[in-house]
């Protein structure tokens, strides 16, 4: 096989993760753009998407389209239910303090998860089967086809919300000014709270939708909390075509890494990146600049 | 009359830091004590930066690694000698770090705390990957102990007061620090770096050089970890030891140098305190790290007497003062 | 400063009481097992598995009239809480002797400790380092890697495949395995041809497959533990590879078919006896114990009998026999360790000798292949 194939199956292989740190990096997004919080725990949320699916499916027997409904809305609960208990009643929030108490909520939360589903791998089955497809010289999975039609969907709806309905507009409100838009009469905590609902649903469909392939145990959060924050860095932390960008990015490269150069340093290669775009763009590839950040 | 009182403070540290060992019967407290002392160096060093600059890290396990791989691969790889490694692994880290400083230092808050935590796992994975040279995950061993005038540093008594002295020594030089013109300049940078920079002082030098400062005392924990441990591998430098460094230095008080000391000892005691809850050790854990953030945003070193005195206030039936 | 002192010493206070003190008509054995972290596939089920024997020991009325008393402690797959750990063990726990760590990281960690304090430690972890050369105190019970790696090698040749393609996972397990791998082609005329690693919480390895697709190899060997294994198979699948897979006894339990689902077929892999028990001869030495390892098993926690518990189990019985020789001293637990003469038990028939402290021969292993979900012996 020449080597034009062999770069075609990287692309493929490295869109089809791209995408889920996509998801993942969105859901990053979304919360920093509201509250300025970067949640730690967002990958604990991606976690708790594809153990409550398991839940429902294997423990209480239920259909797969009626689990991960349930699935994303217990997430939802949880991520709410972590704003409400941890972030809310803090009097004087600084960045530091809420770096680290969105840490240690999501050592919370694995360390729950560990207890209640012990720590063993499950995999969940592929929504459509297994027969691989052929992309050109390139094959995928049916359920690549699934990820990228539901962050397609994800993404699309995220935009809409945003951009057209009055709740929506107001979270954009309270991203520019917090305090002009709580003035204005926004209830800016209500909006915080919205985000981390719509952040964990993001997080809790990018948990499900990877574990087929992926499979899923209690700690599967941690590394791929730290992708998505690294697409959503690349991508300027916006809430849309940015961090998408910087997933699919993010993605590729760590592909083209592992099969062109080393498979070992294949993460450190995407760190290296990430480090220099820091450096030279600080506001992120495809982020404008914007002063507070240097 | 301020210097002096804070002298007599480090005198009085140090000479219950001397008796101690005298004090426990248990020799296996010791070796924890040993521990705390390490942990304390490398608290003190974050703090320096985290709580005087207001800079975070959360790459810090990776200058504390690269210390130690440094001193051993010397050490038991090169046959050099373990002080002469030892300076090697603290000049390297702490110029690794100077140049490394200005760029990173540049950045603020998540994105200062997104370049560390990159910088860290880079880090790890050199530890990992680099398996000649490192011996990859199941790590490196044959490091052998350091050795003073025909003394090795062989028995947890003997590296207690080797760890210690060099971690009284930190400790005194960083009160130093913090006292100085420079410490003043840090607390200038850390409540407005805006207004620092107006008032002369180059913040920006400033920081690098107390990052690279903060590198090089944790690479110095590092050294001193490998030839107490006498064999290391990636799994104690990791992201995870980042955090507990983080924690320490919170619990403990920002911007404190006895609070280094306490959060170092608490959490250095904490798992052996939650051996009894098992697996649930985690949640603990992390309900701590929640708790202390919210209720005591300044730490032990000011949470506990602020505590105190509300208790004794509501005693006596005083209205509380405000903490 | 008041206070801080005040804070210190009443911590101090709380961790001495805390301590528990023993009482002297039982023997005390210390765990060390990575029950939670990255190794907790190792050291879940060596605890679960030490305790259970330790059960059992006492309620068959223990050793000599004397209880057994299992301390555990939890090293996270960490060498500095292994070696705060073995000091806790052997300083404040008194215990005479030790049964792991689970990895081979921890256990180079803690074996200066129990050297110098001189109390005999039988480590749960493969790396052939761990007892070669020979140390006093340290003996281990896991199965040497290589000689997992030459059952798939002798199989190879039989096969006449000669180019092989090793995937790896880059942590404790999978380095050893390559090391070894690299370290014993050449003597059975088999040449690496990629070699290629995998993180342990990798995701999608297509891209080193896809490396491997194009290559000459006639064969994949994959050295890791769940899920990261199951992951490859199914990326094989998918992109339709057509070689003999083979994977390490990292992945021989019913979970990596559970996992890897229909891309489990046809695998080939080595692994200790205890997974095909029922389908060994009557003349099979190890039958008996492997028998009743399941059997508690079930009974105990209605699980499968592990692999990896087994290295446990044959550490705690390796302990009884010593004691019931020579009594329960450190000194002497370690003389009878060493004169242990074909004690067959899970992971194998153990002979320990003064120059041999693994004790274990070449038929540690044998070959199975996933046939319809199930594993079946491969003759």
């Amino acid at each position: 096989m020449d080597l034009a194939d062999q770069i075609a199956q990287y692309m493929v292989s490295g869109l089809s993760t791209g995408a889920i740190y996509a998801l993942i990096g969105i859901g990053f997004a979304i919360i920093y753009n509201s509250t300025e919080i970067i949640n730690f725990a967002q990958g604990e949320l991606v976690m708790l998407g594809g153990m409550f699916t398991l839940f429902f499916l294997e423990t209480m027997k239920l259909p797969l389209p009626l689990s991960i409904l349930l699935a994303v809305l217990a997430t939802i609960a949880s991520g709410v239910l972590f704003e409400r208990l941890t972030i809310r009643p803090l009097k004087a929030p600084t960045p530091l303090s809420l770096i680290i108490i969105t840490i240690g909520g999501s050592i919370l939360i694995r360390g729950i998860a560990m207890l209640v589903w012990g720590k063993d791998t499950h995999a969940l089955p592929a929504f459509s089967g297994s027969e691989p497809i052929a992309v050109g010289s390139a094959t995928i999975l049916p359920q690549h086809l699934w990820i990228f039609a539901l962050t397609g969907i994800a993404i699309v709806s995220n935009k809409l919300f945003f951009q057209y309905t009055i709740t929506g507009k107001a979270m954009r409100a309270c991203a520019v000014n917090r305090r002009a838009a709580g003035l204005v009469g926004i209830d800016v905590r209500r909006m915080v709270l919205f985000s981390f609902a719509i952040s964990g649903g993001l997080g809790s469909l990018a948990g499900i939708i990877v574990a087929p392939l992926t499979m899923t145990s209690y700690d599967v959060g941690i590394m791929l909390g730290l992708k998505g924050f690294c697409a959503a860095i690349i991508g300027g932390l916006s809430g849309g075509i940015g961090t998408v960008l910087g997933g699919l990015l993010l993605g590729t490269l760590e592909s083209l890494g592992a099969g062109l150069i080393s498979s070992g340093y294949k993460d450190a290669i995407a760190f290296v990146i990430l480090l220099l775009i820091l450096f030279i763009r600080p506001q992120g590839l495809f982020g404008r600049a914007q002063t507070e950040r240097v | 009359m301020a210097v002096n009182r804070e002298i007599i403070k480090f005198l009085a540290m140090v000479v219950v830091i001397l008796v101690a060992p005298l004090l426990v019967h248990e020799g296996y407290l010791i070796n924890v004590m040993v521990f705390i002392g390490i942990h304390t160096m490398l608290a003190l060093a974050l703090n320096l930066l985290l709580g005087y600059a207001g800079q975070i890290s959360l790459g810090q396990a990776g200058f504390f690694g690269l210390g130690a791989y440094i001193s051993g691969i010397l050490t038991a790889t090169h046959g050099i000698n373990p002080w002469a490694a030892m300076a090697a692994a603290a000049l390297f880290v702490t110029f690794l770090a100077f140049i490394v400083g200005f760029p990173i230092l540049k950045l603020k808050g998540h994105y200062l705390a997104m370049a560390t935590l990159g910088l860290g796992i880079i880090i790890y994975i050199v530890f990992n990957e680099a398996v000649e040279q490192t011996g990859g995950p199941s790590g490196l061993s044959g490091i052998p102990n350091l050795q003073v005038a025909g003394i090795v540093f062989d028995t947890d008594l003997k590296n207690y007061y080797l760890i210690w002295a060099f971690t009284l020594a930190a400790m005194g030089l960083a009160l130093n620090l913090v006292h100085s013109r420079i410490g003043r300049a840090l607390r200038a940078i850390h409540d407005s770096e805006v207004a620092a920079r107006v008032m002369g002082v180059n913040a920006r030098l400033l920081k690098v050089q107390i990052f690279a400062l903060s590198a090089g005392l944790s690479a110095i924990a590092g050294s001193l970890y490998a030839h107490t441990m006498t064999f290391i591998a990636p799994a104690s430098f990791g992201f995870n030891f980042s955090v507990e460094l983080v924690t320490m230095v919170i619990i403990g008080g920002l911007a404190s140098i006895y609070g280094s000391l306490l959060g170092a000892a608490l959490l250095t005691l904490l798992p052996e305190m939650l051996r009894a809850f098992q697996d649930y050790d985690i949640i603990v854990y992390g309900l701590l790290l929640i708790v202390m953030t919210m209720f005591m945003p300044g730490g032990l070193v000011k949470g506990v007497p602020s505590a105190l005195s509300r208790i004794r206030g509501k005693l006596q039936g005083r209205p509380v003062p405000h903490a | 400063m008041k206070y801080l002192l005040q804070a210190v010493t009443t911590l101090l206070l709380l961790f001495t009481t805390s301590l528990a003190f023993a009482a002297s008509s039982t023997i005390k054995i210390g765990g060390l097992f990575s029950v939670t972290g990255p190794a907790s596939f190792l050291g879940e089920p060596e605890r679960n598995t030490a305790k259970m024997v330790v059960d059992e020991i006492n309620a068959k009325g223990g050793i000599k009239g004397k209880k057994l008393e299992l301390v555990v402690y939890d090293t996270q797959g960490d060498a500095t809480k292994a070696v705060q750990a073995a000091n806790r063990l052997i300083k404040d726990d008194k215990v005479v002797a030790i049964v792991g760590p689970s990895t081979t990281g921890e256990s180079m960690a803690v074996i200066p400790v129990a050297e110098k304090e001189g109390v005999p430690l039988i480590s749960c972890a493969a790396g052939s380092k761990i007892t070669d050369p020979v140390k006093k105190w340290i003996f281990k019970t896991a199965q040497n890697d290589y000689l997992a790696v030459n059952k798939i090698y002798d199989h190879l040749n039989k096969k006449k495949i000669s180019k092989v393609a090793i995937i790896t996972v880059s942590d404790g397990f999978g380095s050893s395995g390559r090391e070894q791998l690299k370290a014993y082609a050449a003597k059975h005329g088999i040449q690496i041809v990629v070699d290629d690693t995998y993180g342990p919480k990798d995701t999608d390895m297509t891209s080193q497959l896809t490396k491997i697709r194009a290559s000459q190899a006639q064969a994949i060997i994959c050295w890791g533990t769940n899920p990261g294994p199951a992951v490859i198979a199914k990326n094989v699948r998918q992109l339709g590879i057509k070689l003999p897979l083979f994977m390490s006894h990292g992945v021989s339990s019913n979970k990596f078919i559970e996992l890897a689902g229909d891309a489990a077929e046809g695998i080939i892999l080595p692994t200790g006896r205890v997974l095909v028990c029922d389908a060994l001869p009557k003349t099979d030495k190890q039958k008996s114990s492997l028998q009743a390892f399941v059997k508690d098993c079930k009974t105990h926690y209605n699980a499968e009998g592990d692999h990896f518990g087994g290295h446990a189990w044959d550490a705690v019985m390796l302990l009884k026999g010593a004691i019931e020789r020579g009594g329960d001293t450190p000194a002497a637990i370690r003389d009878q360790l060493e004169k242990t003469k074909l004690f067959a038990g899970i992971g194998g028939i153990f002979s320990f000798s003064a120059t041999d402290h693994a004790g274990l021969g070449k038929d540690a292993f044998v070959l199975v292949q996933i046939k319809k979900k199930d594993f079946v012996l491969l003759k």
